[in-house]
């Protein structure tokens, strides 16, 4: 028993002492990192931090709250986003502070009031079930702009400093579903399949508007150049489930899908395909290095434009938009290069017509002589657009003909099943 | 270490054992129960165990992160008291967590392995819940609350008696048959945060947001007190209950042998109930604090693990609910402590599991050390350390 105290003491002194030695040689280390959690306001931390190149930026703090961590695709997504805006407006680290796997619920309004404390000007979350704790939080300090991504209420909450964002995706799934048409017509014209053959499978996450509107939109594209084209859609029930993900891709492959598309976060319905020898389209980003032989392109959304937009309004001192949107023409949306060994000929060239289409404004997604529903024309789409307890659809979403996509608020609304999808089954 | 009177007799035996052992075969050391130790020794051996174990931390965390260790507690100890925002979360937390062990404490004492706390806590939370919605504009607030209390205990009440039923007539296994229920209220509360999220998201948002009805109200200026003063309330009852009542006796009976309790003229069925009720109905009321005092919203993620980790906090601490509020400080510590160092280094968030993991491993170690000692094989290994 001495014995064992004996060397608990000396394994104690040793470790001690190499904590004294560690003092001591690093003293700027051990400044740096105990003077960002301990500085509540932004100027004591930044005044000795040599990294700031410009000063315009000395001022902004940036808060960023995620659902999951960076395993997550979806979470990365925006982690990237706000690395590269850093970067590019030349934001030192400690100007960005991440908090990662924040449950939806009370978690959040209080990681936001602890970013407030650190001296953040600008908050910012990434999951739909933050937003009403984000609100609570905005309530409370007027001061701080509260952004929130994929929210719905920014547009009827009436709050000056609580802002929803999102991004066009449905252009960009539009543009990858052209890329999908026209590998379908190279298998119709190599007689590999025929013309009613020509069935697309979907892996989607969960059967609400954020899924709903991104695959009809897919769907779009593919039948503007493919008019026999139709689609099945199956649900997983999870935005990141690699097994579900992976089955949902080979049950669709096994009911008679030639080319997959999905809308959920994991690598299962690419790497499904590139196993079965099917094309896919991805999302998030490419998969090229995973899917060599059946990566045909990828669409998704960049959050730096959004980033630094929010924070070159706080710097000039300008009001942020309550509901925005980026585009092709922000940079919010993107196509991921082409893999000519997948993609049927011309690819490229078509994608960045449809690209220049849409940056020019001059194409429209939800054309509504280009679908029908129940076998019916569509006239008319009234939408649940504001969010309350009674859940009805309050807003005509059709003008002109066109299904006036994220027009009213920043997150899609788009919830019609059309004919020409089968969806197999429904999850929420 | 062992020159109380009172190991004398036992040193005697084991030194008995092992001369008859010898003769045999003698192995490289072996295992030997302790007598009582007395407290400050424990406690010393505990507090050491806490010392080495955050030496340990610094270690680990300095590979990590090059920082020297006082930097990485600074960090730690920031995150945990930095600032009054921060303090009073520490404090909520660990008063919420406290809260769910003391629920499962009584059916522990009694050896009934209850490990369906976050599903008593869901109930209780889903309940109160439905008050929320659906009493608010029926009734006064004050009437309200009692409701919303009355009915978030029986349901969680509900949920532990289901098991203790079968346990105590058909002598079921608790331990599965409380995690299987954990999974159905799972499901139920998954599947009316579908219904009542009008049939979108499934995410029912927070419940009466403008009107408020239904909120846990303030005590003072903060939101948390009343929730830390009810839970530190109910810690001084039960207690009390465990240690000085009748009905603590014949849990501890039970516990220890259900033989002796029937021998004694315990019946047993009939604690086995009363007990899980009350640790349900306890569980039912965190669920209540968690919905109306906290989150003011339900959710499957509602009980957040606190079910399982509050087992953690009730052994440690050996089922003392006094020795709880120190158990349960500890963990939620560790757990704002280790969630600064990822943000702060940019860490990923598993550091926080593992520096807790490292902390408990030496606390369940020093546990083993304090009931027993190892004996080397020396010849003269019993006396040498005397």
């Amino acid at each position: 028993m001495k014995k064992l105290v004996a060397f608990a003491l000396v394994l104690m002194m040793v470790l001690c002492a190499c904590g004294e030695v560690k003092t001591g040689d690093d003293t700027n280390n051990t400044n740096t990192t105990t003077t960002a959690p301990a500085s509540t306001t932004d100027s004591a931390s930044n005044t000795d931090a040599p990294v700031v190149t410009n000063d315009t930026y000395k001022n902004v703090k940036f808060g960023l709250i995620c659902l999951h961590d960076e395993n997550s695709t979806y979470d990365l997504n925006f982690i990237n986003g706000i690395k590269e805006a850093a970067q590019a407006l030349g934001l030192s680290d400690d100007q960005v502070i991440i908090i990662t796997n924040v449950e939806e619920g009370d978690a959040c309004y209080i990681a936001a009031k602890d970013l407030v404390d650190r001296g953040c000007n600008i908050v910012f979350a990434d999951s739909f079930g933050h937003e009403e704790y984000l609100i609570q939080a905005a309530e409370e300090f007027p001061e701080v702009q509260f952004c929130h991504a994929t929210g719905t209420n920014a547009h009827t909450e009436g709050l000056d400093n609580f802002h929803n964002a999102f991004a066009s995706i449905y252009e960009g799934r539009y543009a990858a579903g052209v890329a999908a048409g026209m590998k379908l017509n190279e298998m119709i014209e190599a007689g590999t399949i025929t013309a009613e053959q020509a069935v697309m499978g979907y892996v989607g996450a969960f059967t609400y508007a954020e899924v709903i509107s991104g695959y009809t939109s897919f769907y779009l594209g593919a039948k503007s150049v493919c008019p026999s084209v139709t689609m099945k859609v199956q649900f997983t029930g999870s935005w990141y489930d690699e097994t579900k993900e992976k089955e949902a891709a080979n049950a669709l492959i096994s009911a008679g899908c030639v080319l997959i598309s999905q809308h959920a976060d994991s690598m299962g319905a690419p790497t499904a395909c590139e196993t079965a020898n099917v094309p896919n389209i991805s999302y998030n980003g490419s998969t090229v290095a995973s899917c060599p032989n059946t990566f045909i392109v990828s669409s998704r959304i960049n959050w730096a434009p959004y980033y630094t937009y929010v924070i070159n309004c706080v710097v000039e001192g300008k009001a942020i938009d309550t509901d925005w949107v980026g585009g092709f023409a922000t940079g919010s949306v993107e196509l991921s290069a082409v893999n000519a060994t997948a993609a049927a000929e011309g690819t490229q060239a078509a994608l960045d017509e449809v690209v220049a289409q849409f940056k020019a404004g001059s194409l429209d997604v939800f054309v509504c002589a280009n679908m029908t529903v129940n076998g019916e024309a569509l006239t008319s789409y009234m939408a649940d657009v504001d969010s309350d307890a009674a859940y009805e659809a309050d807003t005509e979403l059709v003008k002109d003909g066109v299904i006036q996509e994220s027009v009213y608020r920043s997150a899609p609304a788009f919830a019609l099943q059309i004919d020409g999808i089968e969806l197999l089954n429904s999850a929420y | 270490m062992e020159n109380n009177q009172s190991n004398a007799p036992a040193d005697a035996v084991s030194e008995a054992v092992i001369a008859n052992e010898k003769a045999i075969h003698e192995p490289l050391f072996h295992v030997v129960k302790r007598d009582a130790m007395p407290w400050y020794k424990s406690w010393g051996i505990r507090i050491a165990a806490v010392v080495l174990a955050m030496l340990v931390v610094a270690l680990f965390g300095f590979v990590l992160t090059k920082n020297d260790p006082i930097a990485i507690y600074r960090v730690m100890i920031d995150g945990a008291f930095g600032t009054e925002n921060r303090i009073w979360s520490l404090l909520l937390d660990t008063a919420l967590l406290l809260g769910v062990a003391l629920a499962v404490t009584p059916a522990f004492k009694m050896r009934f392995w209850n490990i369906g706390a976050e599903g008593q806590v869901l109930m209780g939370g889903l309940i109160c819940a439905a008050c929320m919605l659906k009493l608010g504009d029926k009734m006064s607030t004050g009437l309200l609350l009692l409701v919303m209390v009355v009915a978030s205990m029986l349901a969680g009440a509900i949920w532990g008696l289901i098991p203790a039923f079968f346990k105590a007539y058909w002598n079921a296994n608790e331990t599965l048959f409380t995690l299987m229920m954990n999974y159905i209220a799972t499901s139920i509360v998954s599947c009316y945060c579908y219904i009542w999220s009008g049939g979108g998201s499934g995410r029912v948002g927070i419940i009466n947001r403008k009107t408020k009805i239904g909120w846990l109200p303030n005590l003072g200026s903060h939101t948390q007190t009343l929730n830390i003063v009810i839970i530190l309330v109910l810690t001084v009852i039960l207690f009390i209950y465990l240690r000085y009542s009748k009905h603590g006796y014949e849990i501890s009976v039970v516990g220890e042998s259900e033989n002796t309790a029937r021998y004694i003229g315990i019946n047993v069925k009939k604690v086995i109930l009363r007990t899980m009720l009350l640790s349900g109905a306890l569980c039912g009321l965190i669920g209540m604090l968690l919905v109306s005092g906290t989150n003011h919203t339900v959710a499957t993620s509602t009980a957040g693990g606190r079910g399982f980790t509050a087992i953690m906090v009730s052994w440690l601490a050996k089922f003392n609910p006094l020795y709880m509020i120190l158990t349960s400080f500890l963990i939620v510590f560790l757990q704002k402590g280790s969630k600064e160092i990822s943000t702060i280094f940019g860490l990923n968030d598993a550091i926080g599991d593992i520096v807790s993991g490292i902390v408990i491993f030496f606390v369940i170690g020093s546990e083993f050390f304090i009931n027993y000692k190892l004996m080397l094989r020396t010849k003269k290994s019993g006396k040498e350390e005397k």
